[in-house]
């Protein structure tokens, strides 16, 4: 297998909250274009992680470089080289979807006319070119969700986290959301996901899961379910969580 | 019955669990009537007094002296004309002005009897009426000490008179005031926001979906914030008394009762607020603009009534607190009884009986 | 019968929520109602717990009408709704005692109707719920609903944004309860719970597509399902799958595909095709569908 660049590098990573420890000597890396699944229990300290990674809080202590960038001193080169999306806050649900797309592309540096050019395009690939002017919260789930996860590759970061992106979805919204992330890694974006569906950790290249602020396993589905003599992920979760 | 102490006691547990709940209830209280108190001082210092001294001997010279040597005022400097009075006063040069009249000496000597007249800057009502208090009691003890060695003891006449305000409104207006505005603010903010809170968080829908009645709900909310508020109701009376000295002249069992009533009032205007609202937010931002404002604007509070235009003296009608602020300051301050404040009572009751009314008309059984 | 949903129709605004749902729950049964966020699952829940008046259609809780005799619906049934329904600044045991008051009841009455539940949070009794963890919340919450011994338990997406370790711990207690005697009803998003229940409801954009026991095949309409597996991952098969003639519709499927072709009769012809791309780690199979593939078959058939 050729040996690809480390587009996130996290060697001893520890973040406490006075005597708690949420993340307890995390080290792992994430390699260019993949597809990397961040998996944990409620808790275990998963969303504390990706903040750390997104430049949204400091470690306590570790050395983290993500997309070439160091956590602590170059916070603002980092965010502008990642995108990100949660199914909590996504998109403004006042705004029209142009509006939306328009904005974020702002916030980003994008010129006016390389927006136009790529809203088109963008609009034209989720079929969605209809309903450029309806506001957001008058559109379904899963064109949202779509449209969410779009506007978040939309300034083509080196990284996208996606947080729980297909919770709620009907499950064929969900597993095209899937192909669009597959997309995505196509066109050299790396792509660090969160989610409770299990059948989903089986579409990412590599899987950690975190148990107690610690990654207990670390591999390609495949070898977890091998390692953890399992027929799903779903079982070797349980196994993990459990013992 | 249980069921509803069960929902009182929750109630309790809410208020004392939550800081800035318990600050506005009992902190706002105290923090309000002590900038009153600032900005209502009933302490002078260094007022800046002129004098217009007619006769310029030595019975009005030495008064002078006494005025400035009391440690409340400060000169100002003497005028020659009564036009020079305004000018002081516009000028904030000076604040009160003491006229000697012609021949001041001369009069008490044969006529045993002389005239000062104290005139006051009463565009600040408060320091106004407390100068000329202080300014009365220092040349009183003066020529009462004079008149110890006297046969015919010597009158002096002294005559008050205030520019800009002469009828001296809103002095003690503060008190009842105060009752007025905290008591809706707690009432009626205080349980707006904390039955949208069961909205807004997503109990309320399991309440709903409980045996409780509406009615139970209702007074499980309101209970706890009619004893709260009705504490605060007497705190602010026994911190007016003791910081102020405002008395409670008329029957203070009264007092208590009409307090009650508008508790009421106030607490029934919360829920029919709350109907209207989904979030905390929305509730405290229409109760603060629909009720706040208003109380402090249109009550006579702060701005007299009669000075309003004609449609906001209408408006002022259907404000709660301006009739309670009649009945109060009606008991409070001239000692009046029940049968002067009935008419205001009888408005009080109607709007409470409507609001309660409409409250348990709007309040849902169901989501839809 | 416990529950009867009589063809009901309600409207918000201009948006028709549900559309002639009809279907009945039996005294004791678990039965879940399977479907993705805006299906109409909150509102039908709401409906059940007299908090909705329908526009049409009628629904009886043990007989008693929910606009009707809204009082009595109140008094049998258990409530969990979509958002945990806790007083985050009030302690576990406070809770608990509260909504054991509100309902006329003790908590020792009933303790031991919630005791394998409340047994698992009680060394946490005095913290407050605001402090929980999702997990710890939603059987704080299953506890309170309980508290009253309700003859029908309905409890709207208990598991949505829970891990997958208490999520399964919540479905034991739920087969636990269900051994009690009581009905319960109960949604969900994750497909994968649907094998837990009595009998399904799939439920998409207010319609009722299909009620199925999930544990009997399901009837064929003439398509057949195949899994593709391979070594290599087989995101890279997807496009060449859906090129073929014969398939009607190929998703990603965990490790596999599950590629839908119109007859088992292209079976043989599809292997054959398939074998020619030179992956000898491929493996093509016939299986039985899951009642996440019956509900995307279903979408799918429905175009909606």
């Amino acid at each position: 297998m050729e040996v690809r660049e480390h587009i996130i590098e996290v060697k001893d990573m520890v973040k406490k909250y006075g005597s708690f420890t949420a993340n307890d000597h995390l080290s792992f890396h994430v390699e260019r274009g993949e597809i990397f699944g961040f998996l944990g229990a409620n808790g275990a300290g998963k969303t504390t992680a990706m903040r750390i990674l997104c430049g949204l809080s400091y470690p306590t202590s570790g050395e983290i470089r993500v997309a070439g960038h160091d956590v602590y001193r170059e916070r603002e080169r980092i965010k502008r080289k990642i995108g990100y999306m949660s199914q909590k806050f996504s998109l403004y649900e006042d705004l029209t979807v142009s509006e939306n797309i328009h904005l974020y592309a702002g916030i980003y540096g994008l010129g006016r006319k390389q927006i136009v050019v790529r809203e088109e395009q963008l609009l034209e690939r989720l079929g969605l070119a209809h309903v450029r002017n309806r506001l957001i919260r008058e559109i379904p789930l899963g064109w949202k969700q779509k449209l969410a996860f779009s506007v978040a590759i939309f300034h083509q970061p080196a990284i996208v986290f996606l947080d729980e992106p297909t919770g709620g979805v009907d499950p064929i919204t969900r597993r095209q959301f899937w192909e669009m992330i597959h997309d995505a890694t196509e066109e050299g974006i790396t792509v660090f996901v969160t989610t409770h569906y299990m059948d989903e950790a089986e579409y990412c290249d590599r899987v950690s899961i975190m148990v107690d602020g610690r990654i207990d396993a670390l591999d390609t589905p495949a070898a977890l379910k091998q390692q953890y003599e399992s027929v799903n992920m779903n079982e070797v979760f349980l196994k993990l969580a459990r013992s | 019955m249980k069921r509803f102490f069960g929902f009182v006691k929750k109630e309790f547990q809410h208020i004392f669990r939550d800081k800035r709940t318990l600050l506005i209830l009992f902190g706002l209280p105290i923090v309000m009537i002590i900038l009153f108190g600032f900005v209502v001082s009933t302490e002078i210092r260094d007022v800046k007094v002129g004098i217009w001294d007619r006769s310029m001997d030595q019975a009005s010279i030495r008064a002078t002296q006494k005025i400035f040597s009391s440690g409340y005022f400060v000169p100002a400097g003497y005028i020659d004309h009564e036009e020079e009075i305004g000018e002081l006063f516009r000028s904030g040069k000076a604040r009160v002005v003491v006229v000697f009249e012609e021949g001041f000496e001369r009069n008490l000597l044969r006529e045993d009897r002389a005239a000062i007249n104290l005139i006051a800057d009463a565009s600040d009502a408060n320091t106004a009426q407390l100068s000329l208090t202080y300014l009365q009691g220092v040349l009183m003890t003066y020529f009462q000490s004079m008149n110890q060695d006297v046969e015919v003891p010597w009158s002096v006449n002294m005559k008050s008179r205030m520019f800009y305000n002469e009828e001296m409104k809103g002095v003690y207006m503060f008190i009842p005031g105060l009752m007025a505005l905290i008591l809706v603010l707690i009432s009626a903010l205080m349980t707006s926001v904390t039955i949208a809170r069961e909205k807004e968080f997503g109990t309320m829908e399991l309440l709903l979906a409980s045996p409780l009645k509406p009615r139970e709900i209702i007074l499980g909310k309101v209970t706890p914030y009619v004893l709260l508020s009705f504490v605060n109701a007497m705190t602010i009376v026994l911190l007016g008394f003791l910081v102020f000295d405002v008395p409670v002249r008329g029957s203070l069992w009264l007092l208590m009762l009409i307090c009650m009533l508008y508790i009421t009032l106030a607490l029934s205007l919360g829920v029919l607020i709350s109907t209207n609202v989904k979030t905390q937010q929305m509730a405290m931002f229409i109760s603060l603009l629909g009720l706040m404002l208003p109380s402090i604007l249109l009550s006579g509070f702060i701005f007299p009534i009669e000075n309003m235009p004609k449609v906001l003296q209408w408006f002022s009608a259907i404000m709660p607190p301006r009739w309670f602020i009649v009945i109060v300051k009606n008991i409070m301050l001239k000692g009046t009884g029940f049968a002067f404040i009935w008419k205001e009572t009888l408005i009080l009751l109607g709007m409470t009986i409507f609001f309660i009314l409409a409250a348990v008309k709007r309040f849902k059984i169901r989501l839809n | 019968m416990s529950l009867i949903i009589d063809h009901i129709d309600i409207s918000f605004d201009t948006v028709q929520a549900l559309r002639q749902v009809d279907f009945e729950v039996q005294d004791g049964e678990l039965f879940g109602l399977i479907g993705p966020d805006g299906a109409g699952k909150s509102t039908l829940f709401r409906i059940m717990a007299s908090l909705l008046v329908p526009d049409a259609g009628r629904c009886l809780m043990h007989g008693h009408d929910v606009v009707k005799d809204y009082r009595e619906v109140r008094k049998i049934i258990g409530y969990m709704p979509g958002r945990f329904s806790l007083y985050m600044d009030l302690s576990v045991e406070e809770n608990l005692a509260f909504y054991a008051r509100v309902f006329g009841t003790t908590v020792e009455e009933n303790y031991d109707l919630i005791r394998d539940v409340y047994e698992q949070i009680a060394p946490f009794k005095k913290r407050l719920a605001g402090k929980l963890s999702g997990g710890m919340k939603q059987k704080l919450a299953l506890s309170c609903a309980l508290i009253h011994r309700p003859e029908i338990l309905i409890l709207d997406e208990p598991t949505t944004g829970v891990d997958a370790v208490s999520r399964r711990e919540f479905w034991d207690m739920l087969k636990k309860i269900q051994k009690e005697g009581i009905t319960i009803v109960v949604s969900t998003p994750y497909m994968d719970e649907a094998e837990m229940c009595d009998r399904v409801a799939l439920i998409q954009k207010g319609r009722l597509l299909e009620i199925t026991d999930p544990s009997v095949p399901s009837r064929s309409d003439g398509t057949a399902l195949f899994s593709l597996r391979s070594h290599k991952g087989v995101y890279a098969y997807l496009e060449k799958v859906r090129n073929l003639e014969a398939c009607m519709h190929a998703w990603l499927f965990g490790d596999q595909l599950h590629v839908t072709l119109q007859s088992e009769r292209d079976a043989d012809h599809v292997k054959s095709i398939i074998d020619g791309w030179g992956d000898s780690s491929l493996e093509w199979e016939k299986i039985i569908p899951s009642i996440e593939d019956r509900f995307m078959g279903l979408i799918e058939q429905n175009n909606i």
